[in-house]
């Protein structure tokens, strides 16, 4: 089971998610009577969030998901959070495609936060993540679009006085040839409004689609990210709003124990010093003034349930633990009877940093107290579902009356969206603190980077150990894995659902999983506790699980004597997709033909790596030159991806070049490291991030598909970094089993 | 007060001068486009040019901006710019584009400088200039195509 199934299952024991009775109340309550429900040949869940609305002048009400403007704009309410994964450029495209618009003509909005209206079908509320947003919209979307079409026809043909059959729309023009009419939708759309939901729709012939796999589409925010306008949560500016930073324990598990405030309030500028559950909050006239009056904070902190080891220690202590059972995630055959009749044994230890997010825009949020008793936000907004609640608790009030106006991110990699809402909580707790004392004023709570390097929420520190037995012929007959690390479900409400008999789900995947024909196959894990606070990262349990086996994989193919590739291909008998992908990247990449020399002293080598993840299947091939003083250097990466239906094949290009840019980045230098408990690392100097002259050459090639589409903001992270290692083990002989691969000494 | 000149505009300003010139620009003018990224100069992200020059306005004080010429994302025009702009959008460059304000400044001075960069070239101008999500394929493709433009 994956993340967005556990998700959903842990949101519904978290909040209630709407009966079908309450959608269509709450529905026809906020906008009126077209609401397109029920009735229609889709699944039951799908077809309950597809309301589709059209909007004349005199119906300004707010829409579901489509828009229709007299100015001739559609506009699609995007229900997801765009922070790059160009998500409103794809739902936008899914509508216009039903709907035979002109992709001129469509634009795109963040839905407000009401998961009534908004749920992610795959979590039971409103929320993104787990690559899932295309593939949860793929239905209500082209019905909206569908049904939208459909409302235009039908007005056409009355004001017409022809039959509705006998009207074709193209481009957003509504026409009939036999009269010689035609209007483009924004002069039909306030009588389209009046026309009755259709009970049903016919959805297009995907052999008919226009926009939809058109490679050459543009993003919807390709002009306001370049001329700096597109307004993110940072650029908010509201009258009167003061700018908070927080001071926060230097060791994970600390509290405040006391504060001496005197020098940071003599900070010109400064408002006014707070103290909150996660710290003390320093708030100012502006930015500068609230991190130099944090500066001259002098806070003692409690640390006597704080983490105090290092990272050297908690491996050790890892270690340690892997050679020992665990909680058995997956059991297949009897491992201990195979390795009783095998011909070659290997054994060997992974082992994996903790890892920090770091998207380019610092995590922030503007929140005001509104005069109802609840608050509106201003925020790159990922988990309305829990923000809502969560903020709601703090302040006492509903979650309805906690509005979210959901804005640009400028990145996310999964830290926007957290089990405990974090930072827009911590925005609640400051607002209400100085409500109390001072009177409202919005505040914008605002993390630097060292916030955000030094404040946890890391992909968890994992130890992966491996035994694994060859038979003569060099087949893979048995395999032990024992994986040690953090739950970052642990202590969430998500933890009753996601973590069974002592087995995080999301740790393991990609591993109890694991699609390679292994006859005798035994998984466990050792869930460990640490104050050190962790989270899902850009592909979650794959970005270790995906690394170790693909990885530890090439060594076995390397003592079996065989072709990664063909070793892979005889493993991978019933999975035709990853088989599929593998071989495309092959293909395009040459595997069969030599690579071309380097220059004298340096070796040059492929590496090639295939794994499932999200419902999406990707392979990646990596070219390296390890130089004559060992660095290497990762020349080019070909790779392959199968995500069902294309629906926007460059936005889906970019995703795996930018995954593959992640996953290699990060394997090549990136650690966040403890010592004595303090995190060592503070800004891009300590955590030095990917650069231009460290990426590849990319090249993505999409596998041809009319399977269901699934997401891609993920997948292609998990094969980038083993594809590397997999080319520097056969350059050097040697394994790349402790990550970041500067550890070794070759970066 | 310290005054400066921002997109050939003057403004004054009531800052301590020690207030970095990202800081004035965002907080005190509204000037959101140029970006906060790190506070070191470590990313790029708060380019701007001063005096034609690609600057990480986060490590200028204001005071040692002032009586220069500052332009930002909202200023910038031109040949080099109009061809960088156009560049980024034809091939799609951003994916959440919080760092393309500073590469497109960081771009245009390097094609004010040198139209027609081999890789070599436009590695050095824009290694400073982080993107997390990795749109780096693209931006060295982009900064090629808006070369090739101006030459035309």
């Amino acid at each position: 089971m994956h993340l967005p199934m556990l998700l959903r299952q842990a949101a519904a024991t978290t909040v209630e998610p709407p009966s079908r009775r309450q959608f269509l109340k709450g529905a026809a309550g906020a906008g009126g009577a077209l609401v397109l429900a029920a009735a229609l040949p889709v699944p039951a869940r799908a077809a309950e969030g597809a309301a589709a609305r059209i909007m004349g002048p005199a119906d300004p009400r707010p829409l579901a998901f489509v828009r229709i403007a007299p100015d001739n704009t559609v506009t699609v309410l995007v229900k997801h959070l765009d922070k790059g994964q160009g998500i409103m450029t794809g739902l936008t495209t899914i509508v216009a495609e039903e709907l035979d618009a002109d992709w001129g003509q469509m634009r795109g909005e963040f839905a407000p936060a009401d998961s009534a209206l908004y749920a992610n079908h795959a979590f039971g509320i409103q929320g993104t993540g787990g690559s899932t947003a295309v593939t949860n919209s793929w239905d209500e979307l082209r019905m909206a679009g569908a049904a939208a079409r459909a409302m235009l026809v039908a007005a056409a043909a009355a004001q017409w006085g022809v039959p509705a059959a006998e009207i074709t729309v193209a481009k957003g023009v509504v026409s009939h040839a036999r009269s010689g009419k035609s209007a483009p939708f924004g002069a039909l759309a306030e009588a389209a409004s009046r026309q009755p939901v259709p009970a049903k729709v016919t959805l297009k012939d995907p052999a008919t689609f226009t926009l939809i796999g058109n490679p050459s589409l543009h993003r919807l925010d390709h002009v306001s990210k370049t001329n700096g306008t597109a307004i993110f949560a940072l650029d908010i500016r509201r009258p009167g709003q003061l700018t908070a930073v927080v001071a926060r324990p230097p060791r994970f598990g600390g509290t405040v124990a006391g504060v001496d405030d005197k020098a940071a309030r003599a900070v010109p500028g400064v408002v006014d010093i707070l103290q909150i559950p996660t710290g003390v909050a320093v708030l100012a006239r502006n930015s500068w003034a609230a991190m130099k009056g944090r500066e001259a904070l002098a806070v003692t902190w409690d640390e006597s349930k704080a983490e105090k080891r290092g990272t050297e220690q908690m491996l050790a202590d890892y270690r340690a633990l892997a050679r020992k059972p665990g909680a058995k995630a997956a059991r297949k055959g009897d491992t201990a009877k195979a390795f009783a009749g095998v011909a070659k044994v290997l054994e060997a230890e992974y082992s994996f940093p903790f890892l920090a997010h770091a998207p380019m825009e610092p995590l922030n949020a503007t929140v005001e107290l509104t005069a109802d008793g609840g608050a509106e936000f201003w925020a790159g907004s990922q988990f309305q579902g829990i923000e809502q609640p969560t903020v709601a608790a703090i302040l006492g009030c509903k979650p309805e009356q906690v509005r979210i106006n959901t804005v640009w991110a400028g990145g996310s990699f999964g830290r926007r969206a957290t089990p405990t809402a974090d930072y827009m909580a911590e925005a609640a707790h400051i607002a209400k603190a100085y409500a109390a004392k001072s009177g409202k004023a919005p505040i914008h709570v605002v993390w630097t980077r060292e916030d955000d390097i030094k404040g946890g929420m890391y992909r968890p520190l994992f130890v992966h150990r491996f035994k694994a037995g060859l038979d003569k012929g060099g087949n893979l007959v048995a395999w032990e894995q024992t994986i040690v690390g953090q739950s970052f479900m642990a202590g969430t409400p998500f933890e009753a659902v996601m973590v069974k008999d002592g087995v995080d789900a999301t740790a393991v995947e990609g591993a109890s999983d694991m699609a390679y024909a292994v006859p005798n196959l035994a998984v466990d894990l050792h869930v460990v506790k640490s104050p050190v606070t962790t989270l899902w990262w850009r592909s979650v349990g794959h970005t270790h699980t995906a690394y170790a086996k693909e990885a530890f994989l090439d060594e076995l193919a390397a003592a079996a004597g065989k072709d990664p590739v063909q070793f892979r291909l005889a493993l991978l008998t019933g999975h035709p997709r990853l088989q599929g992908a593998l071989r495309l990247a092959a293909d395009k990449a040459g595997w069969d033909k030599p690579l071309p020399p380097g220059a004298k002293g340096e070796t040059r080598a492929r590496g090639v790596a295939v794994h499932e993840s999200f419902g999406s299947f990707v392979a990646h091939v990596a070219e390296v030159t390890v130089r004559a003083d060992g660095r290497i250097k990762v020349d080019r990466v070909v790779c392959a991806v199968d995500c069902g239906v294309a629906v926007n094949p460059d936005v889906i290009k970019a995703q795996i070049e930018g995954g593959t840019g992640w996953g290699i980045g990060h394997a090549l230098r990136n650690a966040i490291t403890l010592t004595d408990g303090l995190v060592d690392q503070a800004n891009f100097d300590g955590y030095e991030p990917m650069r231009m002259s460290d990426m590849p050459a990319v090249e993505v090639h999409i596998v041809p598909s009319s399977e269901r589409p699934t997401g891609v903001g993920e997948p292609g992270v998990p094969t980038a970094a083993p594809a590397v290692a997999n080319a520097v083990l056969k350059a050097t002989g040697k394994p790349l089993r402790d990550l970041p691969f500067s550890k070794a000494g070759i970066v | 007060m310290i005054r400066l000149t921002i997109n050939g505009q003057e403004r004054e300003v009531d800052v301590p001068a020690d207030m970095p010139l990202l800081w004035v620009l965002r907080d005190e003018l509204n000037l959101t486009g140029t970006k906060f990224g790190c506070g070191i100069a470590a990313c790029g992200a708060c380019t701007v040019h001063v005096d034609g020059v690609p600057t990480r306005s986060c490590q200028l004080p204001a005071e040692a901006a002032a009586g220069m010429h500052v332009t930002t994302i909202e200023g910038i025009q031109g040949k080099a710019a109009a061809a960088v702009q156009k560049a980024w959008q034809d091939l799609d460059v951003v994916q959440c584009g919080y760092c393309q304000s500073g590469q497109i400044m960081s771009a245009v001075a390097l094609l004010t400088e040198n139209q027609d960069p081999d890789d070599a070239a436009i590695e050095a101008a824009m290694d400073g200039n982080v993107c997390r999500c990795a749109t780096y394929v693209r931006i060295k493709a982009a900064v090629k195509h808006a070369a090739k433009t101006m030459r035309a």
